[in-house]
């Protein structure tokens, strides 16, 4: 088993190793011009504007967490499933009482929206489509 | 448990030890080495062939011919024609093309992203199985190796996003990172599906599990929740490979070229051709898992020497490599909040039925 694991490191090993002498090679037989523009940030042909390193959508953020949670019950299920032939019904509705939990968690999260990407058009628009109509008549707004 | 061919070197490394002043431990380096490199060849190798293959099918479906121009004078190889060598040329192209990396862009990260992303692909060929004793490491957690070493592609595909420095690569990286993810979910209970009718991770033992024959194979049982799964791991694995229609973060049209947008030469074709690799991987694990692997589906008709069980895998494994391009370039593209959707709402609820069918049987049948 221990002789397997080697031969997978060996193999990463390799792996990492050829793209090594790849890119050696490039780099001996390349042309290298360098050239402020060519070494610019690319932004569709415009001037760079601002810094790249902004901030981004929360969205991916608790896209991570939610694959966390279901990630590690799935590993939780990987060791089940592989004895699950030998089992009973007992490990069977055990392990469902788990599942069954997690998918409440799942039904929760979707009820709440976290699983809503942003939408062109969403309602929180709408508002400010109101509020803006409110402006333009003059009226007072909040 | 077969014995991988060149694990069974280990007989051989016994003999060689006995015979020269090798140590037992190098000359197991050596065949472990000498695996890596077939394989490593093999498989960059199946990446440009799979390159051709899409420019000359998606070429053909509509209704154009593709590259036909770059062919050989060489006497053996002169009369293949169809521009078989315009892969190779391409290779040569990026070889000797510049290597721009941007000023503003973090150089270590940069240079380190694509061994990542290629390392990690390469990696899971390990335990692919192509015949009963062809498999480089017969490991008993196989199937989870190959789940876990998947993942790390999204590091190397984040981290190029972020040394790029550059507002759209980091988009295309996000969205691409959350995309793979997100698929990563259904495509693991899938599998979840296949390990317990199989009983083991073992990638060998799971072959054998459908040797005998088309009616044994796995997405033939338990019906229809296999065949559930099949389809679920094939498009979360479709997903997986940012191919369409989930591939907003590196279509033309989307983002520039998402994360790739500041690599070129070399270091682009090491992701180009993790993609492709990537591709056949896929196509090998789900003729595994699904498909009877190298096992004939006429039962023991063609099914006795590794000639056959190479003919097998590999006609399985590019069938559905074959699907996979006829998709793309047939179907459009899905938006961002759709294949968010696709993922959280609608494959992972079925993979749950199709694991908890398939639980609910084979406790019911026993």
């Amino acid at each position: 088993m221990l002789y397997n694991f080697a031969t997978v490191f060996v193999f990463i090993a390799f792996g990492a190793l050829f793209v090594g002498i790849n890119l050696t090679l490039s780099r001996l037989i390349q042309t290298r011009n360098p050239h402020p523009m060519k070494l610019s940030t690319y932004e569709c042909g415009e001037l760079p504007e601002g810094d790249s390193w902004i901030h981004f959508n929360i969205r991916f953020y608790v896209i991570a967490l939610i694959f966390l949670i279901f990630e590690v019950e799935i590993i939780f299920l990987f060791p089940w499933a592989v004895v699950f032939k030998k089992l009973g019904t007992f490990a069977f509705a055990e392990m469902m009482i788990f599942v069954f939990i997690l998918i409440v968690g799942l039904a929760y999260v979707w009820v709440k929206g976290d699983l809503e990407w942003e939408k062109p058009g969403s309602v929180s628009d709408q508002r400010f489509v109101e509020v803006r109509k409110e402006s333009e008549t003059g009226e007072l707004v909040a | 448990m077969p014995t991988p061919v060149f694990s069974a070197s280990l007989t051989l490394t016994n003999t060689i030890t006995s015979l020269t002043t090798l140590s037992e431990t190098l000359t197991s380096f050596i065949f472990m080495a000498l695996g890596a490199m077939i394989i490593t060849g093999l498989a960059a190798v199946l990446a440009l062939v799979g390159v051709y293959l899409e420019r000359k099918i998606s070429a053909h479906m509509q209704d154009r011919v593709g590259p036909m121009e770059v062919n050989t004078e060489i006497p053996l190889l002169k009369n293949i024609g169809h521009g078989w060598a315009q892969t190779l040329a391409d290779a040569v192209k990026l070889l000797i093309k510049e290597d721009v990396v941007p000023d503003a862009a973090d150089k270590k990260l940069h240079l380190l992203a694509p061994f990542i992303v290629f390392a990690a692909t390469l990696a899971a060929f390990a335990v692919l199985p192509f015949g009963r004793n062809l498999i480089i490491s017969d490991l008993n957690v196989g199937l989870f190796y190959i789940v876990a070493i998947s993942s790390f592609v999204v590091i190397g595909i984040i981290l190029a996003g972020w040394s790029s420095n550059n507002k759209w690569s980091l988009f295309g990286a996000m969205r691409s990172a959350a995309q793979i993810v997100s698929f990563e979910i259904p495509a693991s209970l899938a599998l979840l599906v296949v390990i317990m009718a199989v009983g083991s991770l073992n990638l060998g033992e799971i072959v054998a599990f459908q040797e005998g024959g088309i009616h044994k194979w796995l997405i033939f049982q338990y019906f229809p929740f296999n065949l559930l799964a099949f389809l679920i791991f094939f498009i979360a694995s479709l997903a997986e490979l940012n191919r369409a229609p989930f591939d907003i973060p590196e279509a033309e049209s989307e983002i520039i070229a998402g994360f790739h947008t500041e690599y070129s030469g070399m270091k682009f074709a090491m992701f180009f051709l993790a993609e492709y690799a990537n591709m056949f991987l896929v196509g090998v694990v789900i003729s595994t898992l699904f498909l009877g692997g190298w096992s004939s589906p006429f039962g023991s008709f063609l099914n006795g020497s590794a000639f056959f069980h190479v003919f097998w895998i590999a006609l399985k494994a590019f069938s559905i490599i074959f699907v996979q391009i006829w998709l793309r370039w047939t179907l459009p593209r899905v938006r961002v909040d759709q294949l968010m959707y696709t993922s959280w709402k609608v494959l992972t609820p079925f993979a749950f039925v199709a694991m908890v069918g398939v639980g609910l049987w084979m406790v019911l049948l026993n």
